[in-house]
């Protein structure tokens, strides 16, 4: 448990100021980068520090950025990925809300390592109430010179705007980011070439998630494996895990990663309230497939949960209740994807509008185990067969609650 | 009719477009800025920013019909979206949006037909540990109830 430490997200909202994150050490790490470090030096530290994307993928972010071609002749680009919208999550919000200077820092030596001079932040359109408090901290910064033509004096120079989403799931995938920055429906691009080589206005371009970015000066502050050593040695550091549903305490907490998951649920979030006790949890916001009681004892990082037949994903943590019917969660989840399918793969398009047609009709008409089996074929035929992974994303989750508690949903749609 | 921004607008536009290196990348905050003016992004001003970005009309139009967030007929003066993803529905979600829709007399995707309050049911606004979750104009509001959702929506009529 990590208590009393360095911590990414403040507990006070008034401390997003520039003034109280330099009174923290703010921008220190930053400094330590720009004028005592290698830009080379600043990704090999990040990469041994073996931090993973928190935005639900998981990859290494130092491997990421070293993906990024060293003599490319084009301008380089960093988007920031707060476009949170995978249900359950909600921890870049108190990031943006509470700590947004750790996120330019972030930024900014994420731009020193990899030779960035322009980033865009992209940030969901429900999200635009924070704008104005970014826009703020990105003006601080800039008139302290932690942003601009010369920070901190030296050479090195970053500009970020921040671009405003307008309502689409799809556009937290990074390559419907970018064509969405681009001006275009939010669309994801075929696979290779990759962002690091052809990304945004194609060059060459880094796609970070914000909690990501936010935990870079720690890492450069403190080093790699300082960071290594506040998780596990294949998933470094502390995650930002939002527990919503059933417990007493929802809210985010920033624990080591590899904390069992009913720890967190139980001892941080404080369990179900009153007498009430668990049937499911969704442990990575709604993408990632459902788990029993029974399966609680899981740590939560990236590769066990892989290994559970779930995912970390954004570390959002749902607890559903006893006496909560899954058909209702179902016809949740099944309305979701198919609300937020792009269009652009024909499985994923027509898939989850068949599954949500059936689970609409099977709840209001009644059917059999026909329906049951319809629905997974229907998922199975989603699987592997899009451009990106929200044909995963959507198939699994469905798949897992209707294999889960096929009893009794056979039982509730029974005629 | 010819659309014109207001000359505030219109110096938020071109300052915005100023910031990409690309003119068309700038249309979705563009949009916004027409939507926050207009109420809603008028036919008229497809054509005015198509021109604007250097672009076919029809560039404008799957943008708007793509993003859920822009409206191409007026909406009301007030907006409601209310959050009907599962932290939220775990929280009762469903019975808030009936009360809401009984209240108003109307359903999602519609306005009052006073044109005060317009309704719409979205999926997950990251706000689950604050669940039931809606936003009134922007505002992040929640966990609400019966009673104080009554409360806002008489907040709102009163404002007219």
């Amino acid at each position: 448990m990590v208590e009393n430490e360095v911590r990414l997200l403040p507990d006070d909202d008034g401390s997003w100021r520039l003034e109280a994150y330099l009174r923290q050490g703010g921008y220190q790490a930053a400094r330590k980068a720009l004028t005592a470090m290698a830009p080379e030096a600043v990704v090999a530290e990040v990469c041994g520090a073996v931090i993973r994307g928190r935005g639900g993928a998981g990859f290494p972010a130092g491997r990421k950025w070293g993906f990024i071609p060293k003599d490319a002749t084009r301008p380089k680009y960093l988007c920031v990925n707060a476009d949170e919208g995978e249900p359950g999550t909600f921890k870049d919000r108190l990031i943006l809300l509470r700590s947004p200077h750790a996120l330019l820092e972030g930024m900014l030596i994420a731009a020193f390592g990899v030779g960035i001079r322009t980033a865009f932040i992209y940030l969901r359109g429900e999200y635009a109430g924070l704008a104005a408090r970014l826009e703020e901290a990105i003006a601080e910064a800039r008139a302290a010179g932690y942003l601009g033509p010369r920070v901190l004096g030296t050479e090195f120079g970053l500009d970020v705007v921040v671009h405003p989403g307008a309502g689409a799931y799809i556009c937290g995938e990074e390559t419907a980011l970018l064509e969405s920055v681009e001006g275009r429906r939010g669309q994801p691009r075929v696979k290779p070439p990759f962002p690091a080589t052809v990304g945004l206005f194609r060059s060459p371009t880094v796609i970070n998630n914000v909690e990501t970015l936010a935990a870079v000066p720690g890492i450069i502050a403190h080093g790699a494996s300082w960071f290594l050593g506040r998780g596990l040695p294949t998933d470094g550091g502390t995650r930002l895990f939002g527990v919503s549903g059933a417990v007493r305490r929802p809210g985010v907490y920033e624990l080591a990663v590899g904390t069992p998951l009913r720890t967190i649920i139980e001892v941080h979030a404080g369990g179900p309230p009153g007498g009430r006790s668990i049937k499911a949890v969704v442990p990575g916001g709604l993408s990632a497939p459902i788990l029993l009681p029974e399966e609680l004892d899981v740590a939560m990082d990236v590769d066990s949960l892989a290994k559970a037949g779930s995912m970390l994903g954004s570390a959002g943590i749902v607890v559903i209740p006893d006496g909560t019917p899954m058909l209702d969660v179902l016809q949740v989840t099944a309305r979701f994807y198919a609300h937020e399918s792009c269009g652009k793969c024909t499985p994923c398009r027509i898939g989850t509008s068949w599954i949500f047609k059936t689970v609409d009709r099977i709840r209001s008409a009644g059917g059999g185990p026909e329906d049951l089996d319809l629905i997974l074929r229907l998922a199975d035929g989603i699987r592997g067969r899009t451009l990106c992974p929200f044909g995963e994303g959507a198939a699994l989750p469905i798949r897992a609650l209707v294999t889960k508690f096929r009893d009794e949903l056979e039982q509730a749609v029974a005629r | 009719m010819t659309f014109t921004p207001s000359p505030a607008a219109l110096e938020r536009i071109e300052k915005t477009i100023a910031l990409y290196p690309e003119k068309l990348a700038a249309i979705l905050p563009v949009l916004h800025i027409i939507q926050e003016s207009s109420g809603y992004i008028p036919r008229d001003a497809e054509a005015w920013v198509a021109v604007k970005l250097a672009v076919e009309p029809v560039r404008v139009r799957e943008i708007l019909s793509f993003y859920t967030m822009f409206r191409r007929v007026p909406g009301g003066k007030h907006t409601l979206r209310v959050c009907r993803n599962l932290s939220c529905s775990l929280a009762g979600a469903e019975d808030i949006l009936d009360f809401i829709k009984d209240k108003l007399g109307i359903g999602p995707g519609e306005t009052t037909p006073d044109g005060v309050i317009a309704l719409v049911a979205v999926e997950c606004l990251g706000n689950c540990d604050h669940a039931p979750c809606l936003q009134v104009n922007g505002v992040d509001r929640g966990p609400v109830t019966r009673e104080t959702v009554a409360a806002i929506i008489e907040e709102l009529k009163a404002h007219g």
